[in-house]
């Protein structure tokens, strides 16, 4: 199989939107923090956290979609903690966000610890499945690649559209964006910053939990430590990829994922024979970097992003 | 103005006191604004303006006292209801989100955050029409920070007006104006009032305060002790009330010019994108001399202060500094040669904002006198900043407070005690009076002068001809990095320097050399 062979092949496009899925959640979670003015480091203990949180509650006996609801919440719990001592306290966005990774996933191996204390190998549940949408599905490659996905693959990219009409065309978008750029302005209008930002975070926190669910319900259909493994720092590097703007993030969350499929595929070739696997493995990550220092060089940091807000202070 | 004592009261002020800990920022002000009416508040830097607007806004809680709009009282904190009032402020630092457009900005908390939809085609309509009617042209679709500083002043009040404000609130609106935009700005005020707004203006600036308010009111040390219609007060009088005494001018007595400090004969440098750089300028600078350089900003200043400072090389010509031709030219070099330097932008390039007021007060100096074998030696460094906060009347808290928490004017006075302290020989002072109170722009003079009568050559940078022609012995004016040739004191009017800041006169002298 060559190289124009695999990028023409519907496999290789359906395996880049699966693998884009958790990513486009998460992205867009911390791409709402960050329009608001926070940083949220907490995203890769938060996917943890929501992988395990999704997925043992429908082990527990919830539908897959409350298992979804369960894992949503879980975010916005750890959302509110790290909104709280971010927004009203104005503590160190960096220190708490890491905080909040190590504690999230302390927290989730613990809890797994305590809940399954006897298995050796996690149980499995039974995942999302495909779902062909009609008609759609029957376009020649596009159909197998985009409209055969699981129905957390579609809720993914309907959320981004969500949350771009929410950014651009809601006054709370609005909001939102400007506490992000100037939290003066928004308070100069009666607005509270306070409440903007901790429902942000909260929000986000929401979205990112649910982007490590999809790992746990859609893509496998169990959980294992480390199987987050990173993608939640990846999902910082896509938002600054993606200009802030939903949008580009998506795009930019089905290069990288497209990126990793081809490595995959690539080590099968004939050139994956000779060269180390690691090489492969490295491509997305170099690729990802190369395309940030190309792409982001001109997009417009949200201007008080880290930049703790105090009412009456000069 | 007989009928606007008949019109209708839109703002009362009762009794309205703040206290921030041990410090009264306003002690029992009262006051009445009418429909229709421009009344300015005067006042020096901390005298209590800002916190009385911001209590009406709604920013601040008075302690005691309370505000009413319309005759009805204002719920005290909260600004959503003073908007809801008609009530509408523009800060003094723009409250403004640079990556939003101009309309963004302005619908920004218009819309209640529940409704499903941003209602753009109404809302641009809205600010096309009030554009219109108060002249306020600017383009809806713009990012705001690619504005300048008056377009931005525009989108503030098109804001208040957007949300049908009926009382204008304007926080020393023209601190940041070029002179032109400020004239744009007071028509733009007229056509409001003209419709009926009513206006609260926060000034220092004397003639603006004659030439746009019917009525002032003087703030001192937060008590409200004069009210003044405009036609029965002077700028004199005024000025006294403000500082509270009367205001004297430093005096400049003749003197004859001592040896050139410093002679720049046909120096060129490089421009920076498009501020112009020095073309073929000679200057000389005299010991006991103040030079001023008059002109509008942006043709060239920068350019020449830069290089004097040591931050830029030229690129053609003869530097010469006492005498000796200068090489190798740096920051560090020409403080080592005796030019102390007043930065253009005290808060930027002047000190460090959170830097404390003793390593402000040695940041020139730290290595060559404040440090031994590459240890500070802070007991020296303290004691310096504490002799230059006595002898320099900088008012502050102490040695340890972070320099960005004093008043632009204590700011100041610090830098120019840093300056003086080394005994410069040669003086930079670059607009050192901006955006200071008439008490803190008479030291910063008189010191100047001071170190004039003590031998040193000062250049004296600024846009404001009247101090200009009040300090320097000789005036040279600026245009497009063109030097004109030095005018004696009394030779030039203000009208005639004009047209030299217009760029007149310069393609003569190039003829006739």
């Amino acid at each position: 199989m060559d190289f124009f062979d695999i990028l023409t092949s519907a496999a290789f496009w359906a395996a880049a939107i699966r693998i884009a899925s958790p990513l486009i959640f998460a992205t867009l979670g911390e791409l709402i923090c960050e329009r608001a003015g926070v940083l949220n480091l907490g995203i890769e203990g938060i996917m943890v956290a929501g992988a395990f949180a999704g997925w043992i509650a429908v082990y527990m006996g919830l539908p897959l979609w409350g298992g979804v609801a369960v894992a949503f919440l879980t975010g916005m719990g750890f959302g509110l903690l790290h909104g709280t001592l971010s927004v009203p306290f104005g503590l160190s966005q960096h220190v708490v966000g890491i905080g909040l990774t190590l504690l999230a996933t302390s927290l989730t191996f613990y809890t797994y610890r305590v809940v399954l204390p006897e298995v050796s190998s996690p149980p499995k549940i039974e995942a999302f499945q495909p779902f062909e949408i009609p008609l759609l599905s029957d376009i020649p490659l596009l159909g197998p690649a985009l409209f055969s996905q699981t129905p957390l693959t579609y809720a993914a990219f309907i959320m981004a559209a969500l949350v771009a009409f929410v950014l651009y065309r809601t006054p709370l978008g609005l909001a939102v964006r400007a506490a992000g750029e100037s939290p003066s302005a928004v308070a100069a209008q009666g607005l509270s910053v306070t409440a903007i930002r901790m429902g942000a975070v909260i929000v986000g926190s929401g979205f990112m939990a649910v982007g490590g669910a999809f790992l746990t319900l859609s893509a496998f259909d169990s959980f294992f430590f480390d199987m987050v493994n990173g993608r939640g720092w990846i999902c910082i590097a896509l938002v600054v990829f993606g200009a802030w703007k939903p949008g580009k993030a998506v795009l930019g969350a089905i290069l990288f994922a497209a990126f990793d499929a081809l490595q995959i595929r690539l080590q099968q070739t004939t050139i994956g024979a000779v060269v180390p696997y690691q090489l492969f493995l490295m491509m997305p990550y170099l690729l990802s970097i190369l395309a940030l220092v190309l792409m982001s060089r001109r997009a417009e940091v949200p201007a008080a992003l880290m930049v703790p807000f105090n009412k009456g202070e000069r | 103005m007989s009928q606007k004592a008949q019109a209708q009261t839109v703002l009362r002020l009762s009794n309205i006191t703040k206290r921030f800990g041990a410090l009264t920022a306003n002690d029992d002000v009262s006051f009445d604004l009418k429909r229709g009416e421009v009344i300015a508040l005067l006042g020096e830097n901390g005298a209590g303006k800002t916190t009385l607007m911001n209590i009406i806004f709604g920013q601040y809680t008075a302690d005691t006292g309370a505000v009413e709009v319309f005759g009805q009282e204002l719920p005290p904190g909260n600004p959503h209801a003073a908007l809801d009032a008609g009530v509408g402020m523009v800060h003094q630092h723009f409250t403004l989100a640079g990556n939003l457009t101009v309309w963004e900005n302005i619908v920004l908390g218009s819309q209640r955050l529940r409704s499903l939809r941003l209602d753009s085609k109404a809302a641009k309509a809205k600010i096309a029409g009030l554009a219109k009617r108060f002249h306020l042209v600017v383009d809806p679709e713009a990012k705001v920070g690619r504005l300048t500083v008056g377009e931005r002043q525009r989108v503030e009040i098109l804001k208040a007006l957007y949300r049908e404000a009926r009382i204008l609130i304007l926080d020393e609106p023209t601190a940041v104006l070029t002179p032109q935009e400020s004239d744009a700005l007071f028509a733009t005020l007229r056509e409001a009032v003209g419709q009926g707004l009513s206006v609260v203006f926060i000034s220092h600036k004397l003639h603006e305060v004659m030439a746009i308010a019917d009525r002032t009111l003087v703030l001192r040390h937060g008590k409200l002790v004069a009210e003044r219609a405009i036609g029965d007060t002077s700028r004199e009088e005024l000025a006294a009330l403000m500082v509270g005494g009367k205001v004297s001018p430093p005096k400049i007595d003749a003197m004859p010019a001592g040896p050139a400090l410093m002679r720049l004969t046909g120096v060129s440098t490089k421009g920076e994108g498009r501020a112009p750089g020095l073309q073929t300028v000679n200057l000389t600078l005299h010991a006991g001399q103040i030079t001023g350089l008059a002109g509008v900003s942006g043709n060239g200043q920068k350019a020449l202060s830069d290089l004097i400072s040591g931050l830029v090389q030229p690129s053609a010509g003869g530097f010469e500094i006492a005498g000796a031709e200068v090489a190798d030219w740096s920051p560090r070099r020409a403080l080592s040669r005796g030019i102390g330097r007043i930065p253009e932008d005290r808060h930027h390039t002047g000190t460090i904002a959170d830097f404390d007021l003793t390593e402000n007060a040695v940041l020139e100096t730290y290595a060559k006198d404040f440090a031994r074998h590459g240890w500070m030696n802070w007991a020296d460094a303290k004691a310096r900043a504490e002799s230059l906060i006595a002898t320099y009347d900088v008012r502050c808290p102490g040695p340890d407070t972070r320099i960005r928490l004093l008043s632009g004017g204590n700011m100041q006075k610090l830098i120019l005690g840093r300056v003086l302290e080394t005994a410069p020989r040669i003086i930079l002072a670059n607009q050192p009076v901006r955006g200071l109170d008439i008490g803190a722009v008479n030291y910063v003079h008189g010191r100047l002068a001071e170190a004039r009568e003590k031998g040193a050559a000062v250049l004296l940078i600024s846009e404001d001809l009247d101090e200009i022609m009040t300090l320097s012995d000789v005036i040279h004016v600026i245009s497009e990095g063109r030097l004109s040739p030095g005018f004696v004191r009394g030779t030039m009017r203000a009208e005639d320097l004009g047209q030299w800041m217009a760029g007149a006169g310069f393609a003569e002298a190039a003829h006739a050399s």
